[in-house]
């Protein structure tokens, strides 16, 4: 291997595997700040505007004219366009500035003014900007439920069982176009299963999600992607108006819209007009917002390798967050395509949306293994679902999700898969085996489904999507069945529909179709001790991870009665100089009768005077009071022991070697991994001490060192400690007799 | 004023599209055939209501997408998909949008969607976003 080692080993690292790119404006190949993105400005004659951007009104491209006529609201441009832009950062990073001030200023800026006061933001103060700026009181979650075999008791598991984790919508998408109706009926049923009020989509072409949606099939769209240029909005087969239309009659349907747009689209697509990325998103952001859009899925979603490929684009990201929820716009923040190979960036860059928290952390968490994600997400996977709620727990943070047990999670999966297997035989849709449901509930992936022949599905599923049957038939189908919640949740959706209560920003359904919105539920965070604090009833139950145990009874298994070999007989007083003394703890052999790592009392005594014994020396036993600390207990045998040299043990397994003139602190030796030692490091252990009395040439008994002993072990490491030192009693050191003679 | 969440506040007098009382869509109609998919479509005073709701919290251009909405909700499903695809850039001749408009605003009593509609085929007549004229 030539040149340095270490850089061999760094070449090897998952984070090597990425791809780093210098910035290149005119290919549009940079995050913010091209030198070709157009200063502030705005000109309005009679009401109208007349130049935008340093572009005039007679050189607007079709996103400036809707920008111009919808995207801001003119009573408000002057004043904001004469604000210098530092001023607005600072309201937004100032936590004693309301979110309302914010809000109404932004209305009035135009793309260019946004980009500009995110230049003037670190990410810390972009965070802080977010947590106040997001619009609903409560973040939330998303989950991505999709398999590659497009199979429907699978997804009705997943479905049901991302619902009881406790996020807040499901997306799901195909391979297969045709298997649009179906896997969204999949979703639907097994979301419905998991929690009532869990909102669904499916991810498919524009028309064909529309016609599904009026089926009931689904009940939000966030799939209306809209670019920051002319070329790339018709490339994507849409205009603002088309896409405002298409909002519109989603809307009329009871559907909830949220538009998709996100940094690094353009450049993708070849028309980024040598804008920044963060630039173009500003004008997709005031495109959504005239449109009408609740709100909008950005954080560079499955473009987001692009901007991580180029200097400050994790950053740039956020920034766009924090431009949509300025304006006033529901943020699904991202995190859902895969953007990096290392654990290490992908976590680090999720904490920008985490912690201040979003209106969707994720805009799709793969409650699915990455494998059989159909959107190229799973950058966090259904693996990573422990790590997740962990992360939760460590940081009094909600992550929109809960953890489950594997009792909970085999119930609600089951019932699922039932659910979706009872409407298609209540529909005459190819049956779904019970195998089938079975191994949907047991499968890691769709790798574990027995194959199913997916022909007579696409039939069947083109055959529904053109029939008149809709969701109502389905929750006939489910009541028939012996479905009646699942049946009467899937009704209750039906029926919210005609309230449309949750077209409004940022709305979820919480526990009992309650719903929540910019309406009932907005963010009033103002800095500590307001808005919504992690507390109560949530943050018991996101302390409360199913791996989480009550550490009471956590060292029972080192407990036990007392040695009856080994008898007090008096106080311990100083002996000759052939001996070695060895000090144990208040509990050692009596209430703690084995070591961390398993080593019985009794035989760890064996060794030590046996090693002791082999250098021709004699050990004598005596117990310390009053004291459980490791360095004292040696120290106060080192003060009894005729040679001045002793072994102190505390009752978990921690040695020292000490003598009488060293200071407390300081020893000859040093056992403090207790958990990796053996009874011949005790052995050893006892050879040293007894050479050091005898005043031999001495090697250090090797011990080996694992450094992760510590982080398993702690919480038993304390609580022995905690154990012995109960033990304490106001007592002189006492003169023990163990009963037994080394064979040596 | 309508109070927000209707569902909860306003259920006694909330209404599909085509009538049918809230309290009326039941399991046991979906079970005896009586409740159908058109009976789970949103009434445009609903959707006014919304709309009114919304613009008073502040958010305007959604609260107008919700008088849009209201206006397309006695546009028939298939010619909703139908006039969202003529509407797509490329898609349709001047005339084909100003015939859109017109049928909106005649037909459907949709003047705000209509109007959108003129404003996309102005705007789509100085972009050069109608449909081509070689086009299939």
């Amino acid at each position: 291997m030539a040149g340095l080692k270490r850089f061999r080993v760094l070449e090897e690292r998952d984070i090597n595997r990425e791809t780093f790119v210098e910035s290149w404006p005119e290919a549009g190949l940079m995050v913010a700040d091209s030198p070709y993105d157009p200063a502030p400005s705005i000109r309005i004659v009679d009401g109208r505007i007349v130049e935008l951007d340093g572009r005039a009104e007679e050189d607007f491209d079709t996103l400036d004219v809707y920008i111009a006529r919808h995207g801001i609201d003119l009573a408000v441009a002057p004043e904001a366009m004469a604000l210098d832009s530092l001023t607005i950062a600072h309201m937004l990073a100032d936590i004693n500035v309301p979110r309302a001030l914010v809000l109404r200023l932004a209305t009035g800026c135009t793309p260019a003014k946004l980009v500009d006061i995110m230049r003037h933001m670190n990410v810390l103060e972009m965070m802080n900007g977010l947590a106040k700026m997001r619009v609903r009181r409560i973040p939330a979650n998303q989950a991505h439920v999709t398999n590659r075999r497009e199979n429907p008791a699978l997804l009705a598991a997943d479905a049901a069982e991302a619902a009881l984790r406790g996020f807040a919508e499901l997306e799901t998408t195909v391979g297969v176009a045709r298997a649009a109706p179906f896997n969204a009926l999949a979703i639907l049923v097994g979301a419905q299963t998991g929690r009532g009020g869990v909102m669904t989509q499916c991810a498919v072409e524009e028309s064909l999600g529309l016609r599904i949606a009026m089926k009931g099939l689904t009940t939000y769209a966030e799939t209306l992607s809209v670019y920051g240029t002319e070329q790339a909005f018709v490339d994507g087969d849409d205009s603002p108006w088309s896409k405002a239309f298409l909002a519109s009659a989603y809307a009329s349907r009871g559907v909830k819209v949220r538009f998709t747009s996100g940094t690094g689209s353009e450049a993708l697509m070849g028309s980024a007009e040598q804008r920044s990325m963060l630039y173009l998103e500003a004008r997709c952001l005031c495109v959504t917002r005239g449109a009408g859009s609740q709100g909008v899925q950005n954080g560079s979603i499955s473009c987001i390798a692009l901007p991580e490929s180029l200097p400050g684009g994790v950053r740039a990201v956020l920034a766009e967050n924090l431009m949509a929820s300025m304006l006033g716009l529901e943020v699904a923040s991202g995190n859902d395509a895969l953007a990096s190979h290392s654990a290490i960036r992908k976590s680090a860059k999720l904490m920008l949306q985490f912690i201040p928290g979003t209106d969707f952390i994720f805009s799709g968490y793969s409650a699915v293994p990455r494998k059989d994600n159909m959107f190229g997400g799973g950058n966090f996977d259904a693996d990573d679902l422990d790590d997740y709620a962990v992360l939760q727990r460590d940081m009094q943070i909600d992550g929109g999700t809960r953890s489950i047990t594997e009792d909970e999670a085999e119930a609600i999966r089951r019932r699922g898969a039932q659910a979706i297997q009872a409407v298609y035989a209540e529909l005459g849709f190819p049956v779904i085996a019970d195998d089938e449901v079975e191994a949907a509930v047991q499968a890691h992936s769709s790798d574990d489904m027995p194959v199913r022949d997916i022909v007579p599905d696409l039939v069947a599923a083109d055959a529904f999507l053109a029939g008149d049957r809709s969701m109502v038939d389905v929750v006939a189908a489910l009541a028939r069945r012996g479905f009646a919640d699942v049946a009467e949740h899937l009704l209750t959706m039906g029926r919210q529909r005609i309230a449309a209560d949750y077209l409004q920003p940022a709305a979820i359904f919480g526990r009992d179709f309650v719903v929540q919105s910019a309406i009932n539920q907005p963010n009033d965070y103002t800095g500590p001790g307001t808005g919504y604090r992690v507390e109560g009833a949530r943050w018991h139950e996101m302390s409360h991870i199913h791996q989480a145990k009550s550490p009471r009874d956590f060292i029972v298994d080192r407990l036990g009665s007392p040695i009856e070999s080994l008898a007090g007989y008096g106080n311990a007083k100083r002996g000759g100089s052939t001996e070695v003394v060895v000090a144990i703890g208040p509990a050692f052999g009596r209430i703690i009768t084995k070591t961390i790592g398993g080593l019985d009392h009794e035989e760890v005594l064996k060794a030590v005077l046996t090693g002791i014994a082999e250098e021709g020396l004699i050990g004598r036993v005596v117990r310390i009071w009053r004291s459980s600390d490791c360095a004292e207990i040696g120290h106060v045998g080192a003060k009894l022991s005729g040679s001045g040299v002793s072994i102190g043990i505390q009752s978990r397994g921690t040695s020292i070697i000490h003598r009488v003139d060293l200071a407390r602190l300081n020893n000859l030796e040093l056992f403090s991994q207790s958990p990796s030692m053996t009874l011949d490091t005790y052995r050893a252990m006892g050879r040293n001490a007894a050479r050091y009395a005898a005043g031999k040439m001495t090697t250090p008994v090797p011990v080996s060192v694992d450094n992760w002993a510590r982080l398993r072990l702690i919480v038993k490491t304390a609580l022995l400690h905690r154990r012995e030192s109960e033990e304490i009693r106001d007592l002189p050191p006492e003169a023990l007799r163990f009963d037994w003679e080394p064979e040596v | 004023m309508p109070t927000y969440p209707l569902y909860d506040n306003e259920g006694d007098t909330l209404q599909a599209a085509n009538g049918r009382p809230l309290r009326d869509v039941t399991i046991e109609g979906a079970l005896d055939g009586s409740l159908r998919i058109e009976d789970l479509q949103v009434h445009r005073s609903a959707l006014l209501a919304q709309a009114e709701i919304a613009r008073t919290a502040g958010y305007v251009p959604l609260a107008q997408n919700f008088a849009r909405a209201a206006e397309l909700t006695v546009v028939p499903r298939g010619e909703i998909i139908e006039m969202y695809n003529v509407l797509r850039p490329g898609r349709a001749r001047r005339e084909e949008l100003d015939a859109l408009a017109d049928r909106l605003e005649q037909q459907f009593a949709a003047p705000l969607c209509a109007a959108m509609v003129r404003e996309a085929a102005e705007v789509y007549t100085a972009r050069g976003l109608l449909r081509h004229p070689d086009a299939l």
